[in-house]
């Protein structure tokens, strides 16, 4: 009855909620798989990349070739994790920058409201109103297509739908009686934002950040799809699906394994923020 | 000697939709060090802006705030500082006052690294006897606050009230929130620190019978206004204004016994909003006439009885000949 | 003999999340007569709305289980009714009221027409019909019914409450449940409430379940009392049965004791010690034996039964029929 209560920090649960759910369990284990495939691609890819086997050109899974070969000979197998890099490193790098931005400016124009928060606000509602996938075309092709671009692109789209999260989420928590009574014992503002309001905000960024993850990757593929995302001979599933859609009756396998990839990274990531949504609204649960 | 806390004339108005929003209108009193001053009135008097108000949570529209004798009106940022170390307040609801995602040391701990210039261990050790002090276990030091109940809540934003050892705290429906045996031991806890620390509170409540057990003075008050104050002893036993009666008779109280009748009000609140000149309870009063259309003063009926009404006396009056 | 509107026998409810049972309510009985008003009274999480939302048949399921029980209402088995039925006795002939006016009505519908909905929803009647019976509905409730066109936002939060009261009874229900219908009131509006509902009691012949934590309320209006802790009705009995120094049991006699007693002279309340026991991890014997002042060796060992310690005034302590 009176041992000490071990204190089960607001991380702590979340993390017990998340393991909870089998699918959330299981899209964790997933991502982890994806995440260690591309980071460990030289060690796990038989070949390069970019080895051409010319003479053994569109054949078929084998002993040699586990998934097959390409058009000019190269190894699918290697080249899906090679392209697991490009494909994974252009979403987080892109959601990571677009959320910290988003957060800045929703924090800002929540928190302090008024005339920055008109301002803020205002200029995103003209990013919000051209159609998202387009923006990021436009600025891609603007830009110049190279990997750098496509993020940057993706990033940039991203960031008005998290500052307006982020906004809301301020604008709720400013209103709770914790805040007034940081301010009655006269803690500074910056103490208030580091320590008392985002802390409790930052639950929906979380989700939007995962959920991110898997949009920026179908994004980035559509880009590198079309030509305007990574560029040749480095491998990425959108740029691998756009070379197999012309051998779509020879060799179908070309542009349904990165396909395949895509699904399962962006469904993967979705769940897992779905998952940790429920985790995050314990009103959902108990 | 001066007294400790002195409001002169205070007023805090809000912007609000059509025009101002009088939240508090011209309030005047005085508190003694130790005392207690009650302030009850239905949601929407401008109880707890007064209290706010007070502690600069909101800055005054007009009017002075005196503390220990100075003028704290218009304080500079180091005067600020300097003053919530004297002056705290407690909240009403234990379960929005304190930030989730803080264990109960780091929420106690809060004001003292703020403020104290004492080292790590200092404070550390200081938030366990503050611990001590509201009657919170060692073993809920690492807890945080949604794994403890109504009442250990209520402790720790009384803990963190304490630290900086004010010598003021409003009280801002500190009770109101929790179970009744609950409320109990709460209010047995503040009558133990005011004694023992001679605080000075400030009892914001809509619950009559709480405020007259723990006040000396109690100030009612309707849209902003203070329309009676009186000891509490006093303000029971001689009611003047007529909505005081009227809400004294509302309290439901747990007994068979001498069912007193109700004066069941007619209508509700009216708006705060741009108040006409004269008696903001009219509206409502069964006393009124066309003389409450006049702008009206508070009066001293009796040493430190103050009411707010043209009709007391001829109330008072039919009062009597009806007994 | 007085005929018994609702009957709760032995009513047991569980709440099973993920990492614990809840305990809510553990085996209430509880009858309610024809045109009676019973104030159920005890503090947060002792379990009183749960057995209002299982009379009516609206636990959250999962996780709230039904797990043992009968309610017989009107002498029929209600826990057996199929949804289909269960429907026409919901809101036609038990209505129920919660604490806070504001979700109860929809806000972008017109009152009048939100209950005239309701009586078209359980009687076959013309519109016109339904609409002449809500306005009566406003009237008694003590709304105009020139209002009947206008949305809750216009309505302050007393005024909502009535609208939310003339909803429930615009079906002319047998049975009442009241969960807390003036805590979110301030006292002078509480007070016109309370007036009102004495009245329609009165006028319509209503049975109530009023559902509170204020002793004070129970006394304004209720016949019987039935005291709840942890999910047991720890005593019941008619209202001076109970008030008044008439308590037997010692969480009862606590709970006045914790209130300001305004004749006093003393600077301290009386509390009751300690808190309410963990629902998941209820004690074996009496449930309130941890706070009580006069526990023995005994309660800790089993439930004690509920004894009638005068005609109508029952007590689950093993010391309630001891003089002190």
């Amino acid at each position: 009855m009176d041992e000490a209560v071990k204190g089960r920090s607001y991380s702590g649960q979340i993390w017990r909620q998340l393991r909870k759910s089998k699918i959330t369990v299981i899209s964790m284990v997933v991502i982890a798989v994806i995440v260690l495939a591309a980071v460990f691609a030289p060690l796990l890819a038989p070949y390069s990349y970019e080895e051409q086997f010319t003479s053994r050109a569109l054949e078929g899974p084998g002993r040699d070739f586990p998934l097959g070969t390409d058009r000019v000979g190269r190894d699918v197998l290697s080249r899906l994790l090679y392209g697991a890099r490009q494909s994974l490193s252009m979403g987080i790098i892109a959601v990571f920058g677009s959320t910290i931005l988003g957060v800045l400016l929703g924090a800002v124009a929540g928190y302090y409201g008024g005339f920055t928060d008109g301002l803020i606000m205002r200029l995103l509602d003209i990013f919000q109103g051209v159609p998202m996938f387009l923006l990021t075309v436009t600025l891609a092709a603007v830009l110049g297509p190279s990997l750098r671009n496509a993020i940057i692109a993706i990033g940039i789209t991203m960031v008005p739908g998290n500052a307006r999260m982020m906004r809301a989420s301020i604008l709720s928590v400013r209103e709770m009686e914790y805040i007034e009574a940081a301010k009655s014992i006269d803690a500074s503002d910056a103490r208030i934002i580091l320590k008392h309001v985002i802390p409790n905000s930052i639950a929906p960024v979380l989700v939007s950040f995962t959920m991110g993850l898997g949009g920026a990757v179908l994004s980035g593929s559509g880009l590198s799809f079309i030509g305007l995302g990574v560029q040749a001979p480095i491998p990425e599933w959108g740029a691998m699906i756009s070379e197999g859609r012309n051998l779509m009756r020879q060799a179908p396998q070309l542009a349904l394994y990165p396909g395949i990839c895509v699904m399962i990274t962006v469904i993967a990531f979705n769940m897992l923020g779905d998952g940790l949504r429920d985790a995050l609204d314990p009103r959902l649960k108990s | 000697m001066p007294a400790l806390l002195e409001a002169r004339n205070l007023k805090k108005y809000f912007k609000s939709g059509g025009g101002l929003l009088h939240a508090v209108d011209d309030i005047s009193f005085t508190l003694e060090d130790g005392k207690t001053l009650g302030v009850v009135g239905e949601s929407g008097c401008g109880k707890s802006t007064l209290g706010r108000t007070l502690l600069h949570l909101l800055d005054a529209t007009d009017g002075q705030i005196f503390f220990e004798g100075r003028d704290i009106t218009n304080p500079t940022k180091e005067e600020r500082h300097a003053f919530r170390e004297k002056m705290q307040i407690i909240f009403q609801d234990p379960f929005s006052s304190l930030n989730p995602r803080m264990s109960v040391s780091n929420a106690i701990m809060e004001p003292l690294i703020l403020h104290s210039k004492l080292g790590k261990d200092d404070i550390r050790a200081e938030t366990r006897k503050l611990m001590d002090t509201v009657g919170i276990a060692r073993r809920f030091e690492n807890a945080y606050p949604h794994e403890l109940d109504g009442g250990r809540r209520q402790r720790i934003g009384i803990a963190r009230a304490l630290a900086l050892r004010p010598k003021f705290i409003v009280c801002d429906e500190p009770v109101s929130a929790l179970d009744v045996s609950i409320q109990a031991q709460i209010i047995n806890l503040m009558l133990d620190l005011q004694e023992e620390r001679g605080l000075a509170y400030m009892f914001v409540t809509h619950d009559l019978s709480v405020v007259k057990y723990i006040s000396n003075d109690i100030m009612v008050m309707y849209l902003g206004q203070m329309v009676e104050k009186a000891p509490a002893e006093e303000l029971f036993r001689n009611t003047l204004h007529p909505y005081t009666k009227a809400l004294l008779s509302a309290v439901p109280v747990p007994s068979l016994r001498g069912k007193k009748k109700r004066i069941i009000m007619q209508g509700e609140l009216t708006s705060p909003v741009n108040p006409k000149p004269g008696c903001r309870f009219m509206a409502r009063c069964q006393y009124a006439s066309e003389e409450c259309e006049r702008p009206q003063n508070l009066e001293e009926t009796s040493p430190g009885h103050f009411v707010s009404c043209h009709k007391y006396k001829e109330i008072d009056a039919a009062k009597g000949d009806a007994v | 003999m007085p005929e018994n509107i609702l009957e709760i026998k032995n009513l047991v409810v569980e709440y099973h999340t993920d990492d614990a049972v809840i305990h809510a309510v553990n085996g209430i009985n509880l009858t309610v007569e024809k045109g009676e008003t019973i104030g159920l009274v005890g503090e947060t999480g002792a379990g009183k709305t749960t057995i209002a939302r299982a009379i009516l048949r609206i636990l959250p399921t999962p996780p709230a289980k039904l797990r043992g029980g009968e309610i017989f209402f009107e002498s029929r088995d209600i826990t057996g009714l199929s949804e289909r039925e269960m429907r026409k006795v919901r809101g036609n002939k038990i209505a129920m009221i919660f604490q806070d006016p504001m979700t109860a009505l929809n806000p972008i519908k017109k009152i009048g027409s939100q209950i005239s909905e309701a009586i078209m929803l359980h009687n076959e009647i013309s519109r016109t019909e339904a609409e002449r019976r809500a306005c009566d509905m406003l009237e008694t409730v003590g709304i105009p019914s020139e209002r009947y066109g206008e949305y809750p936002h216009q309505f302050s939060g007393g005024m909502k409450q009535r609208v939310v009261i003339a909803m429930a009874l615009a079906c002319n229900p047998e049975l009442l449940l009241a969960d807390e219908p003036t805590t979110a009131l301030d006292v002078t509006i509480q007070a016109q409430v309370l007036e009102m509902m004495q009245g329609l009691k009165d006028k319509l012949g209503t049975s109530v379940v009023l559902i509170t934590h204020d002793l004070g309320v129970v006394a304004d209006i209720c016949d019987c009392v039935a005291v709840v802790y942890a999910g047991e009705i720890v005593e019941y009995g008619r209202a001076e049965h109970i008030f008044d120094g008439a308590a037997r049991h010692p969480y009862t006699i606590g709970l006045f004791n914790s209130l300001p007693n305004l004749d006093s002279s003393e600077r301290r309340l009386k509390p009751i010690k300690g808190l309410m026991p963990d629902p998941t991890n209820l004690p074996k014997g009496c449930k309130f034996m941890q706070r009580c002042p006069d526990a023995a060796d005994e309660c800790g060992a089993r439930s004690p039964d509920v004894v009638e310690v005068e005609p109508g005034h029952q007590v689950k302590c093993f010391y309630a029929g001891v003089n002190k």
